[in-house]
């Protein structure tokens, strides 16, 4: 059936059965394919989004219960300003390494920022705990969120 | 020559149309240069100056798109910014791993050992070429010109070197271009040069294989047993009709699962799920985790198969008898799985002229490319293997049956090829139904003297092989002796008298692999925390009694002392703040040397912190320094966090991990601070993947050994006494 999503400040129809997870719309639906599927049980964090401004798995949201609901993806965080600072402070610190966590990661260091502007390695380990990084580039990703607050204070 | 002129069809594909000056390699390994007439190069330059390095290796997050691309624009005289990368085509030929043979591939930590020389050089020769056109056009002197940014420059005349391109493509390739000097490197060793696949990786445009789309593309997922080695008898898929968007579902070819076939990958997840497949259980594996302990802590007490170094047996038992004092461990590593990221998956397309193309994050080409050829029946030149961004993969995008692409090959066969085909693993695929680190299980006993020197070392190993009965077995395995069961313990660089290593064999339960360090992922910990506990019994400093096995003029003694010396010295080691305990280590593997102190606070039973890795790497000459420094972080991380808390166990032959839940991964606050130093050195660039892990975990054991009294022999740390916090 139809589906009309707010996704990335633009209006979306798609179709999909009732009960698709999001993930999997966006994937395979709209093909934007920025946010992962990484375990399907919300436990890497990989497809995390935004559903009006807090983060969310989007491989346990779906698509029934986003009906009027701000949906952001990574796609989107170039022209978000805090999304900007992170990606600018992924950039510098060179954080990735395979990437395939990372818009997830981002997804959630913009939340984190949104609600602490300056967190300390305490509240960013524990607002950060749910994103797996298989790579383990948790020491880059804990500075980039601490660069990503100087260049928002700047 | 029929490869010559079919190959030539692929190559508007593989490089961009406007490309005009290309250097590589011939296939008997001679510089080879010109335009379209030179096919698979590893350089490539339009006719606007643009550079593309055309890397040979994956990128699975390790960095030879940054690493290789830093070698082509260091010696043709280029900023960063001024060159792209592109993954080669499949060409086992011109694209081999130089320290694999015939096989292009990833592993072992060679990506950049194997090419520094390799595209330093093609890199110089096109230097060399433009700066030759240049000359001509100028009336001057090549040797008085240089590229710098881009720019040729010399004798009063600056111009881009778009300028001298399309000339310089008419020239033949020098024979021996001159490599740069280290002291006009620029690039190569600079600290501050960037990843070049960090920007796409942080907006969401990087393109991994599961990102690809293909229009009419069907999506697959494969109903396995829960027991390997069952087969497929039928099945009944009145269920996963009544799911939108299934198609349908056929065995494949070797019964070795069904394939489900839906119109996206939720149908096909939903109704993989819902379909019932009676299965032959006869040849199926039903042995448990438990099971394959016993044995392999059994073969420990029996007499080894193979006296790995010929050595005398006998001295070394005496010399454990005449000893003042005898330290005794035992062992066990559990089987382990890979878990990258970005769950398995590629996709199959037939091609207009009758070729099969596969896109993948392939990390061994060869493999996938020769076992396609033979399900289609087709030569290799119609076979096309497209690679994409790998989101992790520590060995398993790299099996020697090729076992994930022929899986899609055989559900692609059965289809009547209308349709790509796109292969999707879920999370519980990958933990269940994968290659795991085989188990592994070590007995030591070390004598030592009243002085509290080693007298003699015994050293029983015994597990599962991971190269006999493939196509490697033939490199890899001598007298017997899989050495990728015992590298690290058996050649170990500890100037240790009266060692003995025996090694057996035990049976494989289930698939072995290369995992993230291979053998050195238990040898380093049983070497290590041994050292641990013979410095202890001795009543001496771990580090100083550990440099006292590393004397003499050996390079592996003087640059695993090196580094040793220098993790200590930045760790401030034995200056640990109250309720804090060090530990260390320190191994040999791929070539490179680390050092690593783990310093921790609380202890095993209160609950144990992990507050700060110092590591110390000697990988010869550093190419990307920051890459490195990121690849020690994230091997470290990879060590600890499975030695920690992970281990996949069989019941009955199925196995009981389900999904990261409980396959727990390192998160974020597991370690509070790592802290990496890079040796200087001149030595060849040698591995930065893999040799960051091994020291990791031991240097943990031993800290926390340091703290409780508690040797931990039997991993995951977490099932065995130690709490963390």
């Amino acid at each position: 059936m139809a589906f009309s999503l707010k996704l990335n400040g633009k209006d979306h129809t798609v179709e999909a059965e009732p009960g698709t997870p999001l993930l999997w719309v966006l994937r395979d639906e709209l093909k934007m394919t920025g946010t992962k599927f990484g375990c399907g049980v919300a436990a890497c964090g990989a497809c995390t989004v935004h559903l009006d401004g807090q983060p969310a798995r989007s491989c346990q949201t779906y698509i029934d219960d986003v009906e009027g609901v701000e949906i952001t993806t990574i796609e989107a965080m170039e022209r978000d300003t805090i999304g900007a600072a992170v990606q600018q402070a992924w950039v510098e610190l060179d954080v990735v390494q395979c990437g395939y966590c990372q818009s997830g990661q981002i997804m959630s260091a913009v939340g984190l920022l949104s609600e602490n502007p300056k967190p300390s390695v305490e509240e960013i380990d524990d607002y950060m705990y749910g994103n797996a990084c298989r790579c383990a580039t948790y020491q880059r990703i804990r500075a980039g969120i601490q660069r990503a607050a100087e260049i928002l204070e700047a | 020559m029929t490869i010559e002129t079919t190959r030539r069809g692929f190559l508007t594909s593989a490089a961009a149309a406007s490309a005009i000056l290309v250097v590589g390699v011939r296939p008997n390994g001679a510089l080879a240069a010109g335009g379209d007439a030179m096919l698979n190069p590893f350089v490539k330059i339009g006719a606007d100056g643009s550079v593309t390095a055309i890397v040979k290796h994956f990128e699975m997050g390790q960095g030879p798109t940054t690493g290789l691309s830093t070698l082509i624009a260091e010696e043709i005289g280029l900023r960063m910014d001024q060159i792209g990368f592109e993954f080669a085509p499949s060409d086992p030929q011109r694209y081999a791993n130089l320290a694999f043979g015939q096989i292009q591939g990833t592993g072992g930590s060679t990506a950049i050992a194997n090419s520094f020389q390799q595209y330093r050089t093609a890199g110089a020769a096109a230097r060399e070429m433009l700066l030759e056109t240049a000359a001509q056009a100028w009336g001057v002197d090549a040797s008085e010109l240089t590229i710098e940014e881009g720019i040729v420059t010399g004798a009063n005349n600056a111009a881009p070197l778009a300028e001298f391109v399309e000339a310089a493509s008419a020239l033949e390739a020098p024979t021996e271009p001159r490599l740069k000097d280290p002291s006009e490197f620029r690039l190569i060793g600079n600290p501050d040069v960037r990843r070049l696949d960090s920007p796409a990786k942080v907006n969401g445009t990087a393109m991994f294989a599961i990102d690809l789309h293909l229009p009419n593309e069907m999506f697959t997922m494969i109903a396995r047993p829960e027991q390997r080695g069952a087969l497929a008898l039928g099945f009944d898929d009145s269920a996963a009709r009544q799911v939108a968007g299934f198609i349908n579902a056929a065995i494949l070819p070797n019964q070795a699962g069904v394939a489900v076939y839906a119109e996206n990958t939720w149908a096909a997840m939903q109704a993989r799920d819902a379909l019932q497949v009676e299965w032959d259980l006869s040849a199926a594996e039903t042995r448990s985790s438990d099971e394959i302990q016993a044995e392999i802590m059994a073969a420990l007490e029996a007499e080894p198969t193979y006296n790995v170094n010929k050595t005398d047996q006998t001295a070394t038992q005496a010399a454990l008898d005449g000893a003042a004092q005898v330290v005794e461990q035992t062992f066990y590593f559990p089987l382990l799985a890979h878990a990258p990221m970005e769950p398995l998956n590629c996709v199959i397309e037939a091609n207009d002229d009758g070729g099969i193309t596969l896109h993948d994050g392939a990390q061994m080409p060869t493999g996938p490319h020769m076992a396609m050829a033979e399900i289609f029946g087709l030569p290799m030149e119609k076979i096309r293997i497209n690679t994409m961004l790998a989101g992790g993969s520590f060995g398993r995008r790299a099996t020697p049956e090729a076992d994930y692409q022929v899986e899609a090959a055989l559900a692609f066969v059965v289809t009547d090829r209308t349709r790509p085909v796109k292969l999707v693993w879920s999370r519980e695929d990958d933990l269940r139904s994968g290659y795991y680190r085989p188990a592994f299980g070590h007995k030591v006993r070390v004598g030592l003297d009243d002085a509290g020197q080693i007298v003699g070392w015994d050293h029983r190993i015994a597990g599962q092989s991971i190269m006999k009965g493939t196509a490697f077995e033939s490199f890899v395995v001598r007298d017997g002796v899989d050495h990728s069961s015992v590298e690290g313990a058996s050649d170990t660089p500890y100037q240790i008298p009266g060692a003995f290593f025996g090694l057996t064999d035990t049976e494989k339960a289930t698939s072995t692999l290369w995992w993230r360090a291979v053998g050195h992922t238990h040898t380093a910990y049983v070497m290590e925390v041994m050292m641990d506990m013979a410095a202890q019994a001795a009543g001496r400093d771990p580090v100083e009694y550990r440099l006292s096995y590393l004397q003499g003029d050996g390079g592996d003694q003087a640059r695993l002392a090196g580094v040793l010396r220098l993790a200590a010295e930045k760790a401030a080691w034995g200056e640990a703040p109250a309720g804090h305990a060090q530990g260390v280590a320190v191994h040999k593997s791929f070539g490179s040397y680390v050092a690593e102190v783990v310093e921790i606070s609380g202890n095993a039973e209160d609950g144990v912190k992990i507050e700060k890795v110092t590591c110390a790497v000697d990988c010869g000459l550093a190419i990307n320094p920051d890459v490195i420094k990121a690849q020690m972080e994230g091997g470290i991380g990879y060590g600890i966090g499975h030695n920690m808390r992970d281990q996949i166990t069989l019941s009955g032959g199925a196995v009981d991990q389900y999904n990261f839940p409980d396959y727990e991964p390192l998160r974020i606050g597991d370690i509070a601070a790592i802290d990496v130093h890079i040796v200087p050195s001149a030595e060849a660039p040698s591995g930065a993947g893999e040799p960051g892990t091994p020291p990791a975990a031991p240097a943990l054991a031993n800290a926390i050994a340091a703290a409780s009294n508690l040797r931990v022999g039997v991993l995951p740390m977490d099932e065995n006494g130690v709490a963390f916090v």
